[in-house]
């Protein structure tokens, strides 16, 4: 098979001819396999053939156009927010950086001649090939307009393309004392793409788009009319219908207006033309390849052209009588012939069209059959124009097969949907559809063994059901130890517990509902034992209602349910030994051991004199000081023995406990308001500030977080919030079961139009509510999504009061508000209870000689393992002393 | 191990790698408390059935020195603590790490504690 194949030669170098005599000789054995592109498609190949064959049965030869290195395509508008070419440069390790891979850059092959089976380049450098891959890719299309040529128009395809473009603004910005005007012509995705690029660079921009709507190819009307609404929404025209005839110059010679059919004109001072893709098929062409009619080198299922030594991949393909421009569909040609190549048999699965999108924060995805063009295919769609969202799934016709869909403006739900198609769907269609409850959601279906639950340990639904069927797990604990599912910041938790339950229910097992090995109740059924026998202390409750001495699951557990009972203080009681380190310092605790300290900002209203004590404290005890998303403030890095003085300084100066550690209320998140606002309504800051005074130290299931918005511009976020309050002319609106973090939910319209008292009345009902029957850290958005009859029902309970409790949970309520007290200041007042901040039972107060500080940005933060070792940059000591 | 047995059978008096460390009544029931010898950082716990047991103070899973805050409690017959930093479970007696969560086993080191006249001893080489 021995071939004079060309060598191994330098690898950024122009190729010669004369480096191809000099140089090494092969293995005989060694196939001489030649790729001509080097996109994409070209990388994946050789990636695959490189990664697969690791003892080498074929050497590659690859031959770009480009005098650069294969890059990120699909991923080109990331140019203009920053990314440099190297970012986008695709990997080199089975690239260039492969012995095994030569490669010839900035040099286009002309010529192929099929008998020799050898090719020549434009440099003359002629590379004879055992097999060959054609990867040539596309050119953009051009109109045949006058002006198509006049500088300042520009298509979207190259780096080179993108560079030029990005040169050709810059200087007309230079030029122009007014903002550049760009229009693009071609409203499919890359013609949005382009549009973002030219928004990225602060110009203004139209997009023309001949058909009577945006991403024609993969949206229908309604889509595409949603889509230009949210694009227009963001500053970006939208002229549908359109054709563009002509593109005249200006006086500097560039492009200066557009005219189209309808005989009107646009000014422009840049224009890009993104009216579709060509295959570049040329070569074929001359050397005689089946080419399709409509452009494209033919090839079967296993992608081989009309001579069975050549193969065509990507873009340039024309498989089932078409090209497709889409990169998935071109890698998946890249491994079957990679597959074949080394042995194997593979075919092309057919076209995958689906596409999503993400564009200046507009989520547009198109997947299956999207138009519904299967026989007796039925479409559920969701519309809500005014949140700029439209969706759609297509369904088969007895509407339990997912066929394909649209979803524009939130897409969230494409990673859970796509894996389905062909699938049976299970439940309610629409529940993927409408707001809240899009995405994976196994109350409304089964989710994909795809797709991903534990995003920190990359653990799959699919996994998780094994460890279930497979592994002979039968509770969290296990699945969580088997998987390490949920194991590192414990979020997914409960879509964990959830996927279990229901994998041991097909299987005729119970999911447990037991508390931990202590306590076979639940949360809410320990809640009710609890109140109705009166018990006060754990010792007398696990005698009772459960057995041993209890574990960090249950001892908190009973912490809350008797502080939400009305226990008094966190450390009184017997209480103390039952509280996480949090709550029993009243700090938070940090990864090297210290804690931070969150003084209560009710509102997050304070006062100059306020700032400059927290500030001191700060500074006198060489505490890191952050703002927090709570409209408060953080002081880190306080050791154990430091927080009765911290807190003596802060209860001075009229401050209280933030409970920042507890599962309790945080804060009442707020903005201005009508006292200081233009367009406030009402008096935000101060219903805030009462709501926090009124709920502080409430010890719940989780953390809870509140807000209120003086108007519907909603500058609190307050529908991110367990409870939200927005103010609209007639009153409060009260929003209910928000939150932000791995789950983010909106909080939904519990009632309308309220008056300040009825307001406090109904979020006091539903806060001792969730108290009493929320599971142990369930936050309020899955707890109203568990309750039977949901948000109806909520209604029912605490404003119908369809259960006869609202007196009852009014009372626990006004018991709370009446017993409250400060516990930082109830514990420096008792020197019992100081003796707990004792670094060292027989050294009180020596500092932990583990701590090492380093300075940051002017502050203090905990050293790394490195600099301990090199002993460099540490302070410690009392005081961390870091600016002057 | 009972204080009582323990005091009996280790007679901690009369070995010089005994070291007081604090009174019995300095500790709370259930409730870790940290101890530094000669450098070295303890964490002591008084359990309900009155025994005492010392285990390192360095959480090995996180690095930091808080066994002594973990909650206290049981599982199945062993007496555990629970790291207050990820929550791994350690047998107070052995110091074996009884719930990993999934991470690599580390375990605790132990100490042999007795009690004297109401005085708690640590003897220093470990176990």
């Amino acid at each position: 098979m021995a071939r004079d194949t060309p060598p191994k030669h330098a690898r950024h170098g122009a190729a010669t001819p004369s480096a191809y005599r000099d140089g090494m000789s092969d293995n005989t054995l060694t196939r001489h396999l030649v790729v001509v592109g080097a996109g994409m498609v070209a990388h994946r190949f050789v990636e695959s053939v490189r990664t697969r064959d690791p003892e080498g049965r074929w050497r590659i030869t690859v031959i770009g156009e480009e005098d650069r290195l294969p890059y990120d395509r699909v991923g080109l508008t990331a140019f203009f927010d920053g990314a440099s070419v190297d970012d986008l440069t695709l990997s080199r390790e089975h690239f260039v950086d492969d012995e095994r891979v030569t490669f010839l850059r900035g040099d286009a092959v002309v010529a192929l001649d099929r008998d020799e089976r050898r090719l020549r380049t434009a440099s003359g450098t002629v590379v004879e090939w055992d097999e060959l891959v054609l990867a040539t890719g596309s050119y953009a299309a051009s109109l045949a307009v006058d002006g198509f040529h006049l500088p300042g128009v520009f298509v979207y395809r190259t780096l080179d393309d993108l560079e030029s473009l990005s040169s050709w603004v810059a200087e007309r910005q230079g030029a122009l004392d007014r903002p550049v005007r760009g229009i693009v012509v071609g409203g499919g995705l890359l013609g949005l793409e382009a549009a973002g690029a030219l928004q990225g660079m602060d110009v203004e921009c139209t997009i023309i788009q001949s058909s009577d709507r945006l991403m024609s190819a993969q949206l229908d009307a309604a889509g595409g009319e949603a889509l230009a609404r949210l694009i227009g929404a963001r500053g970006i025209e939208v002229r549908t219908g359109t054709i563009t005839t002509r593109l005249d110059a200006g006086p500097h010679g560039g492009v200066a207006q557009l005219e189209f059919r309808d005989g009107s004109l646009a000014p422009a001072d840049v224009v890009i033309f993104t009216v579709g893709v060509r295959p570049r098929d040329e070569l074929a062409r001359i050397s005689g390849l089946n080419v399709d009619k409509r452009g494209g080198i033919v090839v079967d299922a296993g992608c081989r052209t009309s001579d069975p030594s050549i193969h065509a991949i990507g873009e340039v393909a024309a498989m089932e009588g078409r090209c497709v421009g889409l990169v998935a569909p071109g890698y998946a040609m890249a491994e079957v012939v990679a597959t074949r190549l080394l042995g194997g048999e593979a075919e092309f699965p057919g076209y995958d069209l689906s596409t999503k999108l993400k564009l200046g924060g507009v989520d547009v995805a198109s997947f299956g059959d999207a138009f519904g063009e299967t026989p007796g295919a039925l479409d559920v769609v969701y519309a809500d124009p005014v949140a700029g969202v439209y969706k759609k799934l297509v369904l088969s016709d007895d509407a339990s097969i997912l066929l394909g869909g649209i979803l524009v403006g939130d897409a969230t739900a494409y990673a859970s949907l796509r894996p389905l198609i062909g699938a049976k769907l299970g439940g309610d269609p629409s529940a993927y559809l409408l707001p809240e409850t899009d995405g994976a959601r196994p109350a409304t279906g089964p989710l994909p063994d795809e797709a991903l639950v534990c995003s920190c340990n990359a653990v799959s639904a699919g996994r998780i059901r094994s460890a279930v069927t497979d592994d002979g797990c039968t509770d969290v604990a296990g699945v969580k130890a088997c998987t390490k599912a949920g194991a590192a910041c414990g979020s997914c938790l409960p879509l964990v517990k959830r996927l279990v339950g229901a994998e041991l229910e097909a299987a005729g097992v119970t999911l447990s509902s037991a508390l931990c090995e202590h306590f076979a109740s639940t949360r809410a059924q320990l809640f009710d034992q609890v109140r109705v026998a009166g018990l006060t202390t754990f010792s007398e409750i696990v005698s009772r209602f459960g057995t041993g001495r209890g574990c960090d699951i249950c001892k908190p557990v009973v912490a809350s349910i008797l502080a939400s009972q009305g226990a008094g203080h966190v450390l009184d009681g017997g209480r103390a030994s039952l509280q996480d380190t949090n709550d029993h310092v009243m700090a938070n605790l940090q990864k090297d051991g210290s804690y931070s300290v969150v003084p209560r900002i009710p509102g997050g209203e304070v006062t100059p004199e306020g700032l400059l004590v927290i500030g001191q404290v700060a500074k006198d005890f060489g505490l890191y000081t952050k703002i927090t998303g709570g409209q408060r403030i953080d002081l880190f890095g306080a050791r154990l023995e430091q927080l009765p003085d911290i807190w003596q300084r802060l209860v001075d100066a009229g401050f209280e406990s933030g409970h920042a550690y507890g599962k309790s209320l945080r804060t009442v998140k707020s903005c201005v308001g009508s006292t200081w606002c233009r367009f406030g309504v009402q008096d935000s800051v101060g219903m805030a500030v009462e709501l926090e005074l009124r709920y502080r130290g409430l010890r719940s299931p989780h953390k809870l977080k509140l807000g209120v918005s003086g108007c519907a511009r909603e500058c609190a976020e307050a529908r991110g919030k367990d409870v939200g309050v927005i103010a609209t002319e007639q009153g409060w609106n009260l929003y209910v079961g928000g939150n932000g973090g791995f789950t983010p939910r909106h909080a939904q319209l519990l009632a309308e139009g309220l008056d300040s008292e009825t307001l406090i009345r109904t979020i006091d009902r539903f806060l001792m509510y969730y108290i009493r029957t929320a599971d142990r850290l369930q936050r309020t958005a899955p707890w109203l999504e568990e309750l039977e009859g949901g948000l109806d029902a909520l209604r029912a309970v605490i404003i119908d009061d369809s259960l006869s409790i609202v007196d009852d949970l009014d009372a626990a309520m006004a018991l709370h508000v009446d017993a409250y007290e400060d516990e930082w200041k109830a514990t420096l007042d008792d020197p019992e209870k100081l003796k707990r901040f004792a670094s060292f039972v027989n050294a009180p107060t020596t500092p932990d000689p583990s701590l090492a500080y380093t300075a940051e940005r002017g502050q203090p933060r905990p050293a790394t393992d490195a600099e301990r070792e090199t002993g460099g940059v540490l302070i410690a000591g009392t005081t961390l002393e870091v600016r002057r | 191990m009972t204080i009582a047995d323990t005091a009996r059978i280790m007679e901690p008096t009369r070995t010089s790698n005994w070291v007081p460390v604090c009174r019995v009544d300095e500790l709370e029931v259930e409730r870790g408390a940290a101890a530094l010898i000669d450098g070295e950082q303890l964490a002591l716990f008084l359990l309900h059935d009155g025994s005492i047991h010392a285990v390192q103070q360095r959480d090995p899973y996180s690095g930091a020195y808080v066994m002594s805050r973990g909650i206290v409690g049981s599982r199945g017959d062993a007496p555990t603590v629970a790291s207050p930093m990820f929550k791994q479970v350690f047998d107070l007696r052995t110091g074996t790490c009884l719930d990993t969560l999934g991470k690599e086993r580390h375990d605790l080191r132990t100490w042999p504690v007795a009690v004297e006249h109401g005085i708690v001893h640590i003897r220093k080489d470990p176990r």
